[in-house]
């Protein structure tokens, strides 16, 4: 009893999800039953994949012990390369494939670059967040092309499901979701992704490749950043340039509520997701219950610190519980 | 004494500028514990440094088991069977002693291009066995390293090198900052690796700490060997004095 005490204590998504569990309550009660109606999930689930992928890129990338501030850039980059190849009569999947590439090449840039020169993925990833939005900007010309009208909708965007509830990209979220989760807690390279973020050192002197660690999940974190911008594109229906303002720090913030550490080594993709609910869920539930939107972003400053001064306080007791070594 | 399992010869080593190795010569043989002292800069560090593959030697050959070998990365040491157990280096305290076991070393069940699928059960099975082997009582292999001792991370660390069945075990200061009783448990790992076969490489500052578990001890100073001689015809002073 007393170890499965600790053994949920030591989770680190644990403050995420009891935060998440009581708003749901807090805004079920103060909109009168609205927020968990039907339509009002389908708003919810609808908009959560995107921000969600990002949040699971970041997630993976912090545990490595890394840090992206380039995923909104890369998110409006995604779709901008591909609505200019398809206006320039490219098909759909010759576009999805480049624009992928074009992600995978920016990620791999972060992480070498990181690595090469010993600076802080901070540093790069923030030139990276200017670089990237300057490109969407530039290669647009300034004007976001049309999108043509057969675009596989069918398969991101439509709604599916009892009830027509989920959109198809949550389908694909729900994927990378369950993939990613896996990837990390049954499989050598995720044991290598967490022995790197918690201390490299050890990683390195037990011959586990650490720079290729890291550089992977660069990609991989910007693939989905990517691949999140696009489906942003196809729900709205035009490649704005400046879509993903904000996402990254958003990303950041979900990833932490959901208990992962910025020192790395720490962390679980349901914690991402879970980040992710919350800020969707918060978004959606203040306009709900009548209260003033521009509370918005302090109620995710104020859950950001208060998840993770929750985390660090179960942590302690869960370590002060003393089990007979 | 065993013949020799790893013979370096005139070995050398510089770092910009600094010769730090000035050929060194030594044989490390087959079932004894070696004690390697020397100050700060005597080149202990560096020889360590090159036989566990993190620095590679300017100069010299390395042979193991009579075989010449280029020992490149860590990963090359740890396939001849060199483990080397660093105090702080070995561990990610944020992992589980399980996982802690394996790491690099995965059991997989299937894998593409060296990625696959871990089996937890073997890993669980195996570890609890590899614990037991070094005579360390821990209540579960899915406990957190964090939450160990000293003594206790060092006992993983020996452990999990016995698991994988090195030859050589080089432990660069196994008993710093330990308290006394821990200090003993990890004297108590040094000797009973003769028992089961395994040459013991000890460095540390604590000469008592070298006499009371090696067989032989080599000293080092200004990148070369000193002295080199069986415990039993030494003494702290003697090697103090070349120091």
């Amino acid at each position: 009893m007393k170890r499965l005490f600790k053994t949920y204590l030591e989770k680190p998504e644990l403050a995420g999800l009891i935060l998440l569990v009581l708003l749901i309550i807090l805004f079920q009660v103060r909109s009168h039953g609205v927020f968990l109606n039907a339509d009002n999930l389908r708003g919810i689930l609808g908009i959560l994949p995107e921000a969600g992928l990002v949040a699971i890129g970041v997630t993976i990338l912090m545990i490595s012990g890394e840090f992206d501030l380039s995923v909104g850039s890369v998110f409006a980059l995604m779709p901008m390369t591909m609505a200019v190849l398809m206006v320039h009569g490219a098909p759909f999947p010759l576009a999805l494939l480049a624009g992928l590439l074009v992600c995978a090449a920016i990620g791999f840039i972060n992480g070498y670059v990181t690595i090469r020169f010993a600076i802080p993925s901070f540093i790069t990833t923030l030139g990276m967040l200017f670089m990237a939005r300057s490109l969407t900007v530039v290669v647009s010309g300034g004007f976001p092309p049309l999108l043509p009208i057969d675009l596989p909708n069918w398969l991101f965007t439509s709604f599916v499901g009892p009830g027509n509830m989920f959109r198809m990209s949550f389908l694909w979220f729900a994927a990378v979701a369950v993939l990613t989760s896996l990837m990390l807690s049954r499989t050598n390279f995720g044991n290598w992704i967490k022995a790197t973020g918690g201390f490299l050192p050890a990683a390195a002197s037990m011959g586990i490749p650490t720079a290729r660690v890291k550089i992977v999940c660069f990609m991989l974190c910007s693939v989905l950043s990517g691949f999140a911008g696009m489906l942003q594109v196809l729900r709205l229906g035009s490649p704005l340039p400046s879509i993903g303002e904000g996402l990254e720090l958003q990303a950041v913030a979900a990833a932490v509520i959901g208990g992962a550490s910025l020192t790395g080594g720490i962390g679980t993709v349901m914690g991402g997701i879970i980040g992710t609910t919350l800020i969707r869920v918060i978004d959606n539930g203040l306009v709900l219950s009548h209260v003033d939107a521009n509370w918005f972003k302090f109620a995710i400053g104020f859950l950001t610190i208060f998840a993770v001064v929750a985390n660090a306080w179960m942590r302690k007791r869960a370590k002060a519980i003393k089990m007979e070594a | 004494m065993g013949d020799a399992i790893i013979s370096v010869r005139d070995l050398h080593k510089w770092y910009s500028g600094v010769h730090a190795l000035k050929g060194v010569t030594l044989d490390f043989r087959r079932g004894e514990a070696l004690g390697l002292v020397g100050d700060n800069g005597a080149g202990r560090s560096t020889l360590i440094n090159i036989l566990s593959g993190v620095h590679r030697a300017d100069k010299g050959e390395i042979k193991v088991e009579g075989r010449e070998v280029s020992i490149a990365t860590p990963r090359d040491a740890m396939d001849l069977g060199i483990e080397t157990i660093y105090q702080y280096n070995s561990m990610v305290p944020t992992m589980s002693i399980a996982r802690n076991l394996f790491i690099g070393r995965e059991p997989t069940r299937f894998s593409i291009l060296g990625v696959g699928i871990l089996d937890q059960k073997k890993m669980a099975e195996e570890s609890i066995r590899a614990i037991a082997n070094v005579d360390l009582h821990l209540r579960s292999p899915d406990a957190l390293v964090g939450e160990l001792s000293g003594g206790q991370r060092q006992g993983v660390a020996i452990a999990r090198a016995m698991h994988f069945k090195s030859k050589v075990m080089i432990l660069d200061e196994p008993t710093n900052h330990l308290s006394v009783k821990e200090t003993n448990k990890v004297i108590g790992f040094v000797r009973g690796l003769k028992e089961q076969g395994v040459t013991g490489v000890f460095i540390s500052h604590n000469m008592h700490h070298v006499f009371d578990c090696c067989d032989r001890v080599v000293a080092m100073a200004r990148g070369e060997v000193v002295l080199d001689k069986r415990v039993a015809d030494t003494s702290i002073d003697e090697v103090h004095s070349v120091l």
